[in-house]
C-alpha cells in the first residue's frame, strides 16, 4: 500500500511538532523516519496509523483519504517501542488476537487460528516460546512477537517506533539485520522511526531525515549520506568536521585561518557553515598557510585506518573549543610523522558550504 | 490508600540479606527491641479487643448466642446491611472503573478536579456525609415538599442508608484502579486498536484482565466498609427497629440496652467479616505479587 502524506500539521499547545508535512511513499519499500528525539517523526508514524489526529492535512492510503478512518479500519500493523504485548497473555494468544477479535463473519476457525498462529511464530522463529507470557521472554524476543502479531492481521503497511530503541547494542544490530530480511521476505510497505543514523543507513531503501517538525531531506541512504543537502543533514549524519566562518574570494575566513573552497555563488562576507567528512580532510604540517590551525590531541590507530583526533584552537566556531576528526590511511600518516600535541593545519579537498540561513 | 501499586508490591529479599550480613547487621538487643514494641503494642491494640469480642459475645454459651442471632430485629438489620452492600458495592464498582478508565486513558478538561472530587469522601467526616442527605432529602430539606407530595421516603428509610453508604465507600474502587491503570499507559489500548479491537473487546480483553487484582482488592475494602459503615448511616436512618437498622447501628442499640451479651455477639459478626475480609485481601496481595514478579523476572 502507498502511503501520502499531504500537508499535515500538529501542535501540542504552542509547540509546533509537525509544520506541513507532505510525503509521498510508494509501496513495498522500507523507510526510515530520522530524525534527533523532538523532532516529530513518532507523531508523524502515529497520525499514519491513526492514533494522534492531525491539526490539518489529510493521509492518504492506497490513493484513497484515510483521514477519518477509524484506526481499526486503516489496515495498519504497529509495533511499539515498548512491545505493548498482552501481559496476562501466552505469546500464542498475543499473536492470535487480531484473528480473534475479527467479525464472527470473518473470524478464521480455531483451526486455521491455530495454524496461522504457528506458522507466524516460525516466521520469527520463536515457535518454541508459544506458551510463554511476556514477561518470561528477552526484550528482543518480544519485539519478535510484537511483530508477529502485528503481522497476524495482514497489515497493508506496518509502522514500527522506534523498534528497537529499548534493546541493547548487540541485539539491536542483530534485529537490524533480521528486519531487513523479513522485509525482503515479506515485502509489506513498512515505516520505521528511529533516532540512530547508523540504523537508518543500514536498514532503510529511503530515508526521510526530520528536524523540528520539517522534513530536511529524503534519499536513498547513499544520497544522505554522501549528498546532504541541507548543513542540519550534514550535521546530523555521520561525524563531520564543522567550520564557522564568512567568504573572501575563494577562501572561507575562519578566525585569523582560511579555508579554500570552490563555490562561485557566495558574494564576499556571507556568513557559512563549512563541512568535511574527515576522510575527506587532510592534515598539513607547519602552522603558516592555507588551513585552519589545530593541535594534535589522539591518534587512534585500531583498524585499517587511522583516526587523528585534533582541537581546534579555539576560532574555529566562534571561541568554542571543539575538536576534528581526519582519518588517515597508514601510509600517509607514516609520510606525516605525526606527533601528539604537535601543531598542525587542516584543510579539506570537498568542503560543503551553506549559508548560515540556507535551507534546502 | 497510597493506591494499588503500592499495596500490592511483592515484598522484596533486601531486608533479610542486610539482615544476614556481618556488616550491615545490628546489635541483637535492637532486633529484640523492636519486636517487642511491635509485637506488644499490636497484642495490647489490636488482638485483645478482637479476642474480646468473641469472648463477650460467648460468655453466655452458644445457645445465648445463637438465640442473640436468629432474634427477629437482628435478622433484620443483617438483612439491611447486605442490602445495603449489594446495591452500592456495585454500583461503585462500575463508576469506579469508569472514572479510572477516563483518568487514566483521557486527557480532558476538569481532569485534576475529578480526582481530587473522587478523595471527598475520605476527606469530610461520615456524619457530615450524613447530614448533607438529610439537608436535601429530609422534611425540611430542599426535595423534602416534593418527595412529601408523591409520597417517597428517603431519609429515616433503607433509601437514605443505601445512598449514605454509597457515599462514604464512593472512592474505593477508582482510587484502587487509578494509580495502576496510570502506571500501565495506554500502549497496550492501542496496540488492540490497530489489530482490529473493537471498544468493547479491548476492554473485557486487555483492559479488564489487567487490572483484575486490584479491581478485587478495591471491592473488598469497599465491601468491607458498606457493611462497617456507622457515622452517616446513624444520621439518616433513624433508629427504627427492625426496618431501619443495619448492624453496626443495631449493636449499639443492644449496648445501650445492657443486653452485653447479644451485642458482642452481633459484633462478632462484624468482627468475622472484617476477618474474612482480611484473609480474601492477602489472598489477593499474594497473587498480585506473584504475577507482578513474574513480570519483572526477565
Amino acid at each position: 500500500m502507498s502511503i501520502e502524506v499531504k500537508n499535515i500539521s500538529k501542535s501540542f499547545g504552542s509547540f509546533k511538532a509537525l509544520d506541513n508535512i507532505n510525503l509521498d511513499l510508494p509501496r513495498g519499500e522500507l523507510i526510515a523516519l530520522l530524525g534527533p528525539s523532538g523532532c516529530g517523526k513518532t507523531t508523524l508514524l502515529r497520525i499514519i496509523a491513526g492514533l494522534e489526529s492531525a491539526d490539518q492535512g489529510s493521509i492518504i492510503l492506497s490513493g484513497e483519504d484515510a483521514s477519518n478512518k477509524h484506526v481499526r479500519e486503516r489496515q495498519v500493523g504497529f509495533v511499539f517501542q515498548h512491545y505493548a504485548l498482552f501481559r496476562h497473555m501466552t505469546v500464542f494468544e498475543n499473536v492470535a488476537f487480531g484473528l480473534r477479535v475479527k467479525p464472527k463473519s470473518q473470524r478464521p476457525s480455531e483451526k486455521e487460528i491455530r495454524a496461522k498462529v504457528q506458522r507466524l511464530l516460525e516466521l520469527v522463529q520463536l515457535d518454541w516460546l508459544a506458551d510463554r507470557f511476556p514477561a518470561q521472554l528477552s526484550g528482543g524476543q518480544r519485539q519478535r512477537i510484537a511483530l508477529a502479531r502485528a503481522l497476524a492481521v495482514e497489515p497493508q503497511v506496518l509502522l514500527l517506533d522506534e523498534p528497537f530503541g529499548a534493546l541493547d547494542a548487540k541485539v539491536r544490530k542483530e534485529l537490524r539485520r533480521w528486519l531487513r530480511r523479513l522485509h525482503d521476505e515479506l515485502h509489506i510497505s513498512s515505516v520505521f522511526v528511529t533516532h540512530d543514523q547508523e540504523e537508518a543507513l543500514e536498514v532503510s531503501d529511503r530515508i526521510v531525515l526530520m528536524n523540528k517538525g520539517r522534513i530536511e531531506q529524503i534519499g536513498s541512504p547513499r544520497e544522505i549520506y554522501n549528498e546532504p543537502a541541507t548543513s542540519f543533514a550534514y550535521s546530523f549524519i555521520g561525524t563531520v568536521n564543522e567550520f564557522r566562518g564568512r567568504i573572501e574570494g575563494d577562501y572561507v575566513r575562519v578566525g585569523n585561518d582560511r579555508l579554500p573552497h570552490g563555490r562561485t555563488d557566495l558574494s564576499d562576507g556571507a556568513s557559512v557553515v563549512a563541512f568535511a567528512r574527515p576522510h575527506d580532510t587532510e592534515i598539513v604540517k607547519g602552522s603558516e598557510g592555507e588551513g585552519v590551525a589545530a593541535k594534535v590531541n589522539r591518534i587512534l590507530t585500531s583498524g585499517a585506518i587511522t583516526r587523528v583526533e585534533l582541537i581546534a584552537n579555539g576560532d574555529a566556531r566562534q571561541g568554542k573549543k571543539d575538536y576534528f576528526e581526519v582519518e588517515v590511511t597508514p601510509n600517509d600518516l607514516a609520510a606525516l610523522g605525526l606527533a601528539t600535541g604537535e601543531a598542525v593545519r587542516i584543510k579539506s579537498r570537498r568542503l560543503s558550504l551553506f549559508g548560515e540561513n540556507e535551507r534546502r | 490508600m497510597a493506591g494499588a501499586a503500592a499495596h500490592l508490591a511483592p515484598h522484596s529479599g533486601s531486608a533479610t540479606r542486610f539482615e544476614a550480613n556481618v556488616a550491615t547487621r545490628d546489635k541483637p538487643w535492637v532486633k529484640y527491641a523492636l519486636l517487642g514494641i511491635g509485637l506488644s503494642y499490636f497484642a495490647l491494640f489490636l488482638l485483645l479487643p478482637l479476642i474480646a469480642v468473641f469472648v463477650e459475645g460467648l460468655r453466655k454459651g452458644w445457645d445465648a448466642y445463637l438465640a442473640a442471632l436468629i432474634e427477629p430485629d437482628t435478622l433484620s438489620a443483617i438483612k439491611l446491611t447486605l442490602i445495603a452492600a449489594a446495591i452500592s458495592v456495585p454500583l461503585n464498582l462500575v463508576f469506579g472503573i469508569a472514572a479510572a478508565w477516563a483518568i487514566a486513558k483521557f486527557d480532558f478538561p476538569g481532569k485534576h478536579f475529578l480526582i481530587t472530587f473522587i478523595d471527598l469522601p475520605f476527606s469530610v467526616s461520615p456524619v457530615v456525609a450524613g447530614l448533607i442527605y438529610v439537608l436535601m432529602f429530609g422534611a425540611q430539606g430542599w426535595f423534602g415538599h416534593w418527595l412529601a407530595a408523591h409520597d417517597i421516603r428517603i431519609i429515616f428509610a433503607v433509601p437514605g442508608i443505601v445512598l449514605a453508604t454509597i457515599f462514604v465507600t464512593f472512592p474505593f474502587v477508582a482510587r484502587e484502579l487509578i494509580p495502576l491503570m496510570q502506571s500501565q499507559g495506554r500502549d497496550e489500548e492501542e496496540a488492540a486498536v490497530t489489530l482490529g479491537a473493537s471498544g468493547w473487546q479491548m476492554f473485557w480483553r486487555v483492559t479488564l484482565p489487567n487490572v483484575k487484582w486490584a479491581l478485587l482488592y478495591g471491592v473488598i475494602l469497599c465491601n468491607a466498609r458498606a457493611m462497617g459503615e456507622f457515622g452517616a448511616v446513624s444520621v439518616v436512618s433513624g433508629h427504627i427497629r427492625g426496618e431501619t437498622n443495619t448492624m453496626p447501628l443495631h449493636v449499639e442499640i443492644l449496648y445501650n440496652e445492657y443486653q452485653f451479651a447479644a451485642a458482642f455477639a452481633v459484633a462478632s459478626l462484624l468482627a468475622l467479616l472484617a476477618l474474612v475480609t482480611l484473609a480474601i485481601k492477602t489472598y489477593i496481595e499474594w497473587r498480585a505479587g506473584l504475577t507482578q514478579s513474574e513480570e519483572k523476572s526477565s
